[in-house]
This record gives structure tokens, sequence and C-alpha cells, in this order.
């Protein structure tokens, strides 16, 4: 379980989160929505503890993120992230991308660590790319890698920021897929996203996020049905 | 062909200049890369406020000619009653000198790593070294190798300079056979044909590392 309690968190005189409180249960899938500026991206990178924060409090089956106590480089174990931007690591091969953490973080053999690498890249539909380097693939497949990678750790929650808005519009579909393949799997996930339609589909609630502020957390059906803030309402029909 | 005096002692006498060079070479760039990595590193984690005094004393080294630099060092090491030969003066003071401009290409290779690849790499748990180790450092000598080259070679021509102090490595070597024989044009091109035969190697290397790893990025 993700707790999120009354978070806040400034870059400068900019206040980007202004009091955040959410849960999140075990096999939940959770979209944000909202506007660039938002703060819910920024919500994601405090959740796995890269960016630390003002007040509040961000719990992870209990554990504190940013307790001084907390070892963040085991937490985060738990927890994969996948950016907007891929990031592969570009001088290792498809396979070598994806063992490298298994390997180093949790020491897992090398031959383990293989097999592991290869079932997640089968399951994202990479198993024929194991050997190339990712600059020979495109944006999507490097996304699918970049899932893969963070998949390798057996994670027991996924943030996805954005994860297709650096994408051809050709490619957005085959990364949804991945996604939407994953929240059936019953993986806990939060996903920041501008497909609406996706939200709709796959999530169990939905948030919209304002100005540092969650305006609005609901059910699909009742997030889209009836958007309570003039907000959201105005946010809809501008996306639609 | 040439009337030549020059005998095949001398040309042994050549030869143990040429591995005079290599050595002192040798000596500093292994040395001065060893440091010019550490101090690289530090410069890039401490930020340009709290390594000032390093940046500072790098660029003494980086800015005073090498000539008055071993000049300079030699009296030293004498004053101070180091009791160092002047080979190992010579080679204290190349590293440095190598350690000064290494510095600043470590440092630009490092910077020039995405940080958001080097943050993936630690969403994925890994620690600040294992960030270094498996995706900063092999990124990062990519981009620093041409550099990297280019300061070996200029320190292989630039250690002709130890001469002032007395060690005879391939120029000194030259000159004297220059003094004795009075055929400096032939022995300049001889001399001349030497370092190129050591440089020529270090750059294809480069240039063959370069080819290797290009595909990749």
């Amino acid at each position: 379980m993700i707790e999120i309690h009354d978070v806040r968190k400034s870059f400068g005189p900019l206040e980007v989160l202004k009091g955040i409180d959410l849960t999140v249960n075990k096999g939940e899938v959770l979209t944000v929505i909202g506007g660039s500026g938002s703060g819910k991206s920024t919500l994601l990178t405090c959740i796995n503890g890269l960016e630390p924060i003002d007040s509040g409090r961000i719990l992870i089956d209990g554990t504190e993120v940013h307790a001084k106590s907390t070892d963040l480089n085991k937490l985060r174990r738990k927890v994969g992230i996948v950016f907007q931007q891929w990031n592969a690591f570009p001088h290792l091969t498809v396979l070598e991308n994806v063992m490298l953490a298994p390997r180093k973080v949790l020491g897992i053999p090398k031959a383990d660590a293989r097999a592991i690498a290869v079932k997640q890249l089968s399951h994202v539909g990479l198993g024929e790319k194991l050997d190339v380097y990712p600059s020979r693939l495109s944006g999507g497949q490097q996304q699918r890698m970049a899932i893969a990678r963070a998949l390798a750790m057996s994670p027991d929650y996924m943030l996805f920021d954005e994860v297709t808005s650096a994408l051809d519009p050709q490619l957005v579909g085959e990364v949804l897929d991945t996604l939407r393949m994953l929240a059936r799997e019953g993986m806990t996930m939060i996903c920041v996203t501008h497909e609406m339609k996706f939200a709709r589909e796959v999530s169990d609630r939905v948030a919209f996020f304002h100005q540092g502020v969650m305006m609005e957390i609901a059910p699909p059906a009742e997030f889209f049905g009836n958007p309570q803030t003039p907000e959201l309402q105005k946010f809809l029909s501008a996306t639609h | 062909m040439f009337d030549t005096a020059l005998t095949w002692n001398d040309m042994a006498f050549l030869a143990q200049g040429a591995w005079m060079t290599l050595m002192v070479t040798a000596v500093a760039v292994v040395a001065g890369t060893v440091m010019g990595i550490v101090f690289g590193v530090l410069r890039y984690q401490a930020g340009p406020y709290w390594s000032l005094p390093l940046t500072f004393v790098l660029d003494i080294f980086r800015s005073v000619p090498l000539l008055i630099q071993l000049v300079l060092g030699n009296a030293f090491q004498s004053i101070a009653r180091l009791g160092w030969d002047p080979f190992t003066t010579s080679c204290v003071i190349l590293s440095l000198y190598t350690a000064a401009y290494c510095t600043e290409i470590v440092r630009g290779g490092i910077e020039a790593v995405p940080p958001t690849t080097r943050r993936a790499a630690r969403s994925l748990g890994m620690t600040w070294r294992q960030d270094m180790m498996h995706i900063v450092a092999p990124l990062a000598t990519r981009v620093s190798l041409p550099a990297w080259i280019g300061l070996t070679l200029g320190v292989l021509k630039d250690s002709s300079l130890v001469l002032w102090l007395g060690l005879i490595e391939l120029l000194r070597a030259s000159q004297i056979l220059v003094t004795r024989l009075q055929e400096p044009l032939f022995i300049l091109l001889i001399c001349g044909a030497i370092y190129f035969l050591i440089s020529f190697p270090i750059a294809r290397l480069g240039g063959y590392l370069e080819k290797r790893w290009s595909p990749n990025d």
C-alpha cells in the first residue's frame, strides 16, 4: 500500500504539490491526469524518493520514504518507475540493459538474471531483440524495454510517468497495450498520462491534479461521467 | 644512397633514448590518468565552489610552461632534500601536468552523461557507486577518448623537455649525435620517424575504439 499524507513540495518559490493526500491499495490501478505543471509527475518522483519533499509523509508498505533511516536503494527495488524519456543505457544491449540491475543490485547470478531478462523482454514483445543495441530500436520498443527493465526487479509497485508522451502517435498503442497487460495481471500501478481512453479503460480510480492540488479522485465512470469541479469539467471538455 | 657516419651503435643509442621517452611518457600518462580520474570525479561531485582550491592548483599546472615546471620542480626537490633522481622528478612533474589536463577531460566526460540516464539507473536501486561504475564510467570513457588520446600524444612529445634535467631521452640523444656527427637533417629525420612510430599505434588504437563503440550510440 502506498500512503501519501499531506505532501508539500516546492521548487524555489513555486509550490508544485500543495498538500496531497492519497492512498493506493495493493492491486489497484490509479491513473493521474492534469495539465502540465499540475505536479503529477513530481508526485511520482517523490514516491520513488528521487525528489525530497518539504513536508508530509509518504509510506510504502509502512516504510517512510523520506525518513533518514530508510535505505532508498532497497526501497526502490520495490517500486519500479518508467519515465517519459525511456533512458536506455546506450552502451549495453537490450538484454544487458535489463540484466544489469538484477545482477548488480539484487546479486542474482548471471544465468538466472539472463533468464529473468529474457522472460520480461518476451513478455513485452521484445524477445527477438535481445542482442541489439537500444539505438536500433524504435521509441516504442525502447519504452517497452524500459518497462521490462523495471519489471526485472520484480517490483511490487510500478510508476509510469507519461510513458507515451514522447512517442510518435503510431507507437503509443504498443506501449499502452503493455500497460493494459500489466494491469490485467494485477500489478499495482500509478500512471500519469494524457491518454483519456486508456485511463477510462484500465483504471480502478482516476485522479485529477490542478496546480498542485488533487481536485478529484473517483472510479472512471463517475470521474468522466459526472465531474464535480469546474476545473475538471473544463479540462475534460478541452481534451475531448 | 646516404653517405653517413651513423653507426649501428649510434642507432642503439637512439633506441635507448626512445626507450627513456616511452618510460617517462608511460609513467606520466598512467599516473596522470589515475589522478585525473580521481580529481575529475572530485571536481564533479564537489561542485565549482568546493573544488576551487583543487581547480586553482590544477590551473597552475595547466598554465605555467612545462619547462619552467620542470626546472622549478627540480630546484624544489633539491631544496626540500627529497633526494629524487632526475627520472623521478621528471615523472612526478609530468604526471601532475598530465593530471591537470586529464581532470578536465574526465569532468567533461561525466557531465556529458545525461542526468536522466543516471536517474534511471538510480531508480532501479543502483547505488551511486554502481551508477558510476556501470553507467557513467563506460559512457564518459566513450566521450572522453579522443581528447585523452590527444593528451597522450601531447605528453609523448612534451616529455622531450625532461632533457633539461639531464635525462637522455629521444630528442637529447639525437642532439648528442648531431653535435658529434654534424648531420642534423638526417638524424632529426630518424628521430622524427621514431616519434611517429610510437605515436601512430596510439592514434590508431583511439580510432579503432571509437569506431567499435560508435554503432552503439
